[in-house]
This record gives C-alpha cells, sequence and structure tokens, in this order.
C-alpha cells in the first residue's frame, strides 16, 4: 500500500449544502475567488476538494470539482474559479456569481492530496496556474497554525497579472517564518523582473527545491503538461516517488 | 432538503439528444482526454514488466510483455465516466481481455468472487468479478491504436468501462482474486466501493 499520511474518512453520506456567496474577490483578468457561507460545514484539510452543483431555470443541473483555497481556520470556504469560455459552470462562477447568490455544494473529498501543519516538513510546493488553489490553502494553514516548516513555493505563471494571491504571498513571504516563494512567468516578464522567467524545468528545480536527502513532502498541482515535467524532473534529481503527490487541472470543460 | 437554489444566468450548452442520453447524472462531456492519478508517472520498463492472476499467494498464470502481446488481442469502442464529471464518448481501445487471460492461465472461472488490482507504485482498485468476465474489462494495451500512452496507463491499465474511470487503474501490474471485497486506494480515501456512474455512486454511502 502507498504511505497514506491522513486516516480514512469514516463512511458517512456527503451531504448537499447550500452555500451562499459572501464576498467576491477579482483575482486577475479570468480568476475570482469567491467567498461562501456553508452552514453546517463539517471542517476541511488543506489540499481537499468539493463538488458544486448548479441548477439552472429550466432544472438543468451540472456539477464539478473544484480545490478549497482557504484554511480550515478561516470561517468561511474560498472557492478560485478559473473562466474556461467555452465552459459551463465557471462561466457563473467566475462571471456571473454575485454576493447573496445560492448553489450547492458537498465536501471535503479527497483525502491524499492533503497537508496539516502537525505532519511537518520540509514542504515543497510547485503550482502552474490557477493550480494554486489548493497549495494556498496549505500556505494559509501554515500560516495560521503558527508552523515555522521550511517551505519553498514555486509558481509559474503566464503574465505577472495572471499571479493569483499575488499580495497575499508577498505577505506571507514577508514573515520569514520558513517560507520562499519563487514566481516564474512563463509569456511574459515586466520590466526588472527578477523572478525566473521560463516553464519550471530541472534546472530550477535543482537550483530553487530542496535536496532529495532533506526528504521533503512534495505536491505538483496545474495543468497536466506542467505536473508530467515536473513529477519526472523530480524523480531524475533523485526524489522519492512516494514523496510526490500531483494533482492535474485537466481542460475539462470547465 | 428543500428545492436547490437557481443560478440565474446558468443554462446548459447546447449538445446532442443522442450525446445526451449516453451521459450518466452530474457528469458532462469532454473531448480532451484529461489526466488524473495521485502520484507521478511511472516510467516503466517492458523488458522488465510483468502481468499476473494470483490467488491465495498462488499464481494463476504470468506473463512477460512479449508473451501479453502474444495473447487474443479485443477492440472495444466505450464511453468512459471519470468520477471528478468528465465524460468521454466513443473512446477506443485494444488489449486482452480477463476472460482470454483466465483462459490463457488454463483456469474455466474465476477462483473468488472479488479482486484487488494492484499497480505500479502501491496502487490498487477493487472490483467485482462479475464486473470484469464476460467480455466486460480488460487490460488495455492500446487507445487509438496507439500504445498507450505512459500519462494515461501505459503500458497497460485495466480498463472497466462501465464503473467511474479511478476502477480503470492504471499501470496495471496484477490482479489478485480474494474472497471478500476490500477497499483499494481511493476506496479506503472515502470513494465509493463500488462506483456505477449511472446511479451516481461517487463517494461512500451515495
Amino acid at each position: 500500500m502507498p504511505e497514506i499520511d491522513v486516516a480514512a474518512p469514516a463512511a458517512r453520506r456527503l451531504e448537499w449544502r447550500t452555500a451562499e456567496v459572501v464576498d467576491i474577490v477579482d483575482e486577475t483578468p479570468r480568476v475570482r475567488s469567491l467567498i461562501l457561507g456553508v452552514p453546517g460545514w463539517p471542517g476541511h484539510r488543506p489540499g481537499q476538494h468539493v463538488d458544486v452543483r448548479l441548477t439552472g431555470e429550466d432544472g438543468y443541473r451540472a456539477q464539478r470539482s473544484y480545490s478549497i483555497a482557504s484554511a480550515p481556520e478561516f470561517a468561511h470556504l474560498m472557492l478560485t474559479v478559473e473562466r474556461i469560455e467555452e465552459g459551463e459552470v465557471s462561466p457563473y462562477l467566475a462571471s456571473e456569481a454575485r454576493r447573496g447568490d445560492r448553489f450547492e455544494l458537498r465536501g471535503p473529498i479527497g483525502g491524499y492530496f492533503v497537508w496539516t501543519a502537525a505532519e511537518g516538513g520540509p514542504l515543497m510546493l510547485v503550482a502552474g496556474g490557477s493550480g494554486m488553489a489548493p497549495l494556498m490553502a496549505m500556505l494559509r494553514h501554515r500560516a495560521a497554525a503558527g508552523s515555522t516548516v521550511p517551505t519553498r513555493l514555486i509558481y509559474s505563471s503566464r503574465t505577472f497579472e495572471d499571479i493569483i494571491y499575488r499580495e497575499e504571498l508577498d505577505r506571507l513571504a514577508a514573515r520569514r517564518d520558513g517560507l520562499e516563494v519563487v514566481h516564474t512567468l512563463t509569456r511574459r516578464q515586466p520590466p526588472g523582473w527578477s523572478g525566473g522567467k521560463k516553464r519550471i524545468d530541472r534546472d530550477m528545480l535543482a537550483g530553487l527545491g530542496f535536496p532529495p536527502q532533506a526528504r521533503p513532502t512534495i505536491f505538483i498541482c496545474g495543468p497536466t503538461s506542467l505536473v508530467e515535467q515536473v513529477a519526472r524532473s523530480l524523480r531524475e534529481l533523485g526524489h522519492d516517488a512516494k514523496m510526490i503527490k500531483t494533482e492535474r487541472f485537466g481542460p475539462t470543460g470547465g | 432538503m428543500s428545492d436547490p437554489p437557481i443560478s440565474r444566468g446558468f443554462r446548459a450548452r447546447r449538445r446532442r439528444d443522442d450525446e445526451l442520453r449516453r451521459v450518466p447524472p452530474g457528469q458532462h462531456l469532454t473531448g480532451d482526454f484529461p489526466v488524473l492519478s495521485a502520484g507521478p508517472t511511472p516510467d516503466i520498463d517492458l523488458a522488465a514488466w510483468s502481468f499476473s492472476l494470483d490467488h491465495g499467494g498462488a499464481t494463476l498464470g504470468d506473463w512477460t510483455w512479449a508473451e501479453f502481446e502474444a495473447l487474443p488481442q479485443t477492440e472495444i469502442t466505450v464511453d468512459i465516466h471519470c468520477v471528478t464529471t468528465w465524460s468521454k464518448l466513443d473512446t477506443r481501445w485494444r488489449g486482452v481481455t480477463i476472460d482470454a487471460l483466465l483462459t490463457a492461465a488454463g483456469s474455466c472461472e474465476a477462483p473468488a468472487d472479488f479482486t484487488l488490482v494492484h499497480c505500479e507504485g502501491g496502487y490498487t482498485a477493487n472490483v467485482p468479478v462479475a464486473d470484469l468476465v464476460g467480455g466486460k474489462a480488460m487490460i488495455a494495451t492500446h487507445f487509438d491504436d496507439e500504445p498507450l500512452a505512459a500519462e494515461h496507463g501505459g503500458p497497460a491499465r485495466l480498463l472497466v468501462p462501465h464503473l467511474y474511470f479511478w476502477k480503470s487503474a492504471k499501470w496495471v501490474r496484477r490482479i489478485e482474486f480474494v474472497a471478500t471485497d476490500q477497499p483499494g486506494f481511493w476506496e479506503e480515501l472515502g470513494y465509493h466501493m463500488y462506483g456505477d456512474p449511472w446511479r451516481e455512486q461517487r463517494y461512500a454511502g451515495d
């Protein structure tokens, strides 16, 4: 059996609950975060996700999975949604939804791509685009729990304007509590940019990540191509496959 | 629960009726082939690859890659349904049915009612024997006439298309026949023991 670092949840039925949009944050031109109040929410662990179900005026329903971006310590749930133009659910969540709107949600789901401060570190996070969401839940939890676990985040975005949670990541890194954040911008960089300027590759991971001897717990989340490339590079660098957990954000029709 | 809240401005994208009938509740169509795995894609050396059927610690049959490729091949075109809510219609696979494997192992029938499917890296999934035999499942080695790509489970994955796709375990190496149904990797983590997409059996208790 693989090493599972969390207790298996009891076999209980996941109930649909009504979530209400209490606030909205425009993160980037294509990405919004919804802050949700969910009465009866049982709590979650950083990295878990929820299923969202929308019902249209004609009764049509559609359902999608979204990672939770908020820490368990936060009173509300945050979902961060990237708008996929041809999508069905994401245009509603990322454009239409307003404060006071309600829809159904159930969870938390998933017990593998999960990290809590009690598990220690070092912790290495690699994100691409909106794949940052579940890793943000881990960083927010780390800060809320007062953890000083050595942590490195390598985050790939297309442009400076596409970096999700940019100011909050700056603030978290400024605490100097063992978190280092490195951005790389693959398409265009602003003048004077000191971060990375290419896709995350083996050299970048070797230079910025923890060495395999440190046995970091590694979480990778992003588009399939990034996850495949990063996971392969980390294995070539000598990291144990068992220490690498992945979540792929494929284009699933949103 | 009372009536669900209505989401203003949310409506179905247009789709053909015949497609709609083939999509289970809570699912939507994708034209892509998304990849979902818990960990890195393993690098598998075909020269060292083997596949076996086991029961009670005894090997019923085992095959090297060359031997496996020489077994009777079956082609199948099926719809697949992932628990993360995408469905893909008319996917074309080639491989060796579980029936053909049992025959090649010299067994007329499976020695127990349940299986635990074992994969590279320790991943497991549980599937009842009744869902594997009778032409319902295969060990697939080709997708769209091409050798199955590593990220999609190549060189060989289980294909049980009538159950949610996590049951179609990637990088499969061994099927162990067992007397009682026992949870595999995702089933231990709260996913449904059986996983019928038409009954929306996503999570334990569904």
